[in-house]
């Protein structure tokens, strides 16, 4: 059923990365993927894989709903570790019709392939641990300084949040709609790709008209409580950074001073 | 025939931390012929109890029988006792799409696959079931029309479908004291005259003392009381659990009771209850 999906993937939770500022977390997320891509020795993706599954840990997420996180993208996952496998030149080990299977290639591409999943796991560690709502607040703390330059820091924030906002409401909505025409003989799931496409009208048509009609109250709604942008406002949970930040802090300049050593000794 | 719900469960989103049991282990028989009102506190389950009774949600455990037919069944058999049950929804205006009312009226003949003079024959019936006059409306289109008409014509594209078995969730909400009148009278006369069995969710007390015959009290997706309107108003205990209030008629007639009039207070409309006090009154004076 379509009310059964989560929306970003946040997932409720009282854990230490739960807790953590959301604007510290997403510049941490930046120097990690950063790190990622410089430090390359194999004792360094050691190191980080290492680190990655701890914070999993950490984080209480049940793993499989963080194996499902990477699902999608398997099949690139796939291809890059072929394509590395059999077009790096090395001592070959195998060969499929005009294809050589090299080790240095199936290293490469075993390489590739953890950095691609730890970014995927990096990223959705954020998104599973920061709510939709901490995750724009802190989009627009971050972007605050860039106003100067005409980046409409607040404004796209809101957007953001409206949009996020209304995301599982119209979900509600578009599932009310399906069942209400199903109940009255529409059938969604046969016939052809025409016909299929026609079938879409009776649920988008009433879809649009209620996504204007609730944009007009909202509207309504916010200009009645005197809302005109981001001038002079305040928040009413602001965030603070803690103890818990100072910590992750502290530990992602250890981690990065164990990776920088690890790479001046070559390992 | 009736419909038969056995042991029925739904939880919705299973294995995930939103994970809600909606409904428990319903058990309950629709009746053929019957008015049966569901009534009961916002997230008591009544409006998920009512989306199995068509196949719109397949229960997580338990069994629906339409007329003996197991809904969850695949093929044309399942298939054909589901459109014996109609299914009006909570604000169904709100599913208009089309051009014109008729249009919008004629959509679920049109997906059974009927000839065009049996459409439009059953739209010109639903339209008058609903008191909207054919000709004056069947070329308008249903965003022009005012709040009670949408919901009229709405339902008129239910009623097209000539369904054995009419499910009305809230039909009444959201609409002024003349429009939710004028609906009452009308779905009473579908019972009356077309022999449909209906069943009717509403929270709101009086309008279930006006129609049904038979109360169910939701509350915390179990069945709480399922008794004849006479029995189920009185459940004080009951009524107070599911979140709800007796029918004011009722309320009245018991307190002028406990100050003496001597009133029977098994009255649950105003024709009834004026003629009870007056009754009353007129004893108390003669003596």
């Amino acid at each position: 059923m379509l009310t059964d999906i989560t929306i970003g993937q946040y997932f409720p939770g009282d854990s230490v990365l739960h807790r953590m500022d959301p604007r510290v977390k997403i510049v941490l997320l930046f120097f990690f993927i950063v790190g990622i891509f410089i430090f390359d020795t194999r004792g360094a993706y050691a190191v980080m894989s290492v680190f990655t599954l701890l914070l999993m840990l950490l984080s209480h997420v049940p793993l499989r709903m963080m194996a499902r996180s990477v699902k999608p993208l398997w099949w690139i996952l796939a291809f890059t570790f072929l394509v590395h496998l059999c077009s790096t030149p090395g001592e070959i080990f195998a060969r499929v019709w005009i294809f050589d299977f090299t080790y240095t290639g199936f290293w490469q591409g075993f390489f590739v392939c953890l950095r691609l999943v730890l970014l995927i796991l990096l990223s959705s560690l954020l998104t599973f641990t920061t709510s939709p709502l901490a995750l724009t607040d802190a989009l627009e703390s971050l972007l605050r300084p860039l106003k100067r330059f005409g980046v409409p820091a607040h404004e796209l924030a809101m957007m953001m949040t409206i949009a996020l906002r209304f995301v599982p409401t119209l979900i509600e909505e578009t599932d009310k709609i399906i069942k209400a025409q199903q109940s009255r003989g529409s059938d969604f799931s046969s016939g052809n790709l025409m016909k299929r496409v026609k079938s879409l009208i009776p649920i988008l048509v009433p879809l649009f008209i209620s996504a204007f009609r609730r944009a007009d109250e909202l509207a309504m709604a916010m200009e009645a409580r005197c809302y005109r942008g981001g001038v002079g406002r305040t928040q009413m949970k602001a965030l603070q950074i803690g103890g818990v930040d100072y910590l992750a802090l502290a530990v992602t300049l250890v981690f990065a001073a164990v990776l920088g050593a690890l790479k001046v000794v070559g390992v | 025939m009736p419909i038969e719900l056995k042991h029925v469960t739904y939880t919705y989103m299973p294995q995930t931390p939103f994970e809600r049991v909606a409904l428990q282990d319903v058990s309950l028989t629709i009746e053929e012929g019957s008015f049966t009102a569901i009534a009961g506190h916002t997230g008591s389950g009544k409006s998920t109890l009512v989306q199995h009774l068509n196949g719109i949600l397949q229960p997580t455990s338990g069994q629906v029988l339409v007329d003996g037919t197991d809904l969850a069944a695949r093929g044309k058999a399942a298939l054909a006792a589901r459109r014996k049950v109609g299914m009006v929804f909570q604000y169904p205006e709100h599913q208009l799409f089309e051009e014109t009312v008729a249009l919008d009226i004629a959509f679920g003949p049109k997906n059974l696959e009927l000839p065009e003079a049996e459409i439009e024959q059953r739209v010109r019936q639903a339209m008058e079931f609903v008191h909207l006059d054919y000709e004056t409306y069947k070329d308008r289109s249903p965003f022009q029309l005012s709040g009670g008409q949408m919901r009229r014509a709405a339902i008129a594209g239910v009623i097209a479908l000539q369904p054995k078995y009419l499910v009305l969730d809230e039909p009444t909400a959201g609409l002024d004291p003349r429009g939710r009148e004028d609906l009452l009278q009308r779905i009473v006369q579908l019972h009356k005259k077309e022999k449909i069995t209906i069943v009717f969710v509403s929270h709101n007390m009086d309008d279930i003392a006006r129609t049904a015959d038979r109360v169910v009290f939701m509350d915390q997706g179990k069945v709480l009381l399922d008794e004849a309107p006479a029995k189920a108003f009185f459940a004080e205990k009951e009524i107070a659990q599911a979140g709800l209030a007796a029918p004011q008629m009722v309320t009245l007639l018991t307190k002028l009771r406990e100050k003496g009039l001597a009133v029977d207070p098994a009255a649950f409309t105003m024709e009834d209850g004026v003629a009870h006090i007056m009754k009353a009154l007129r004893e108390a004076k003669s003596c």
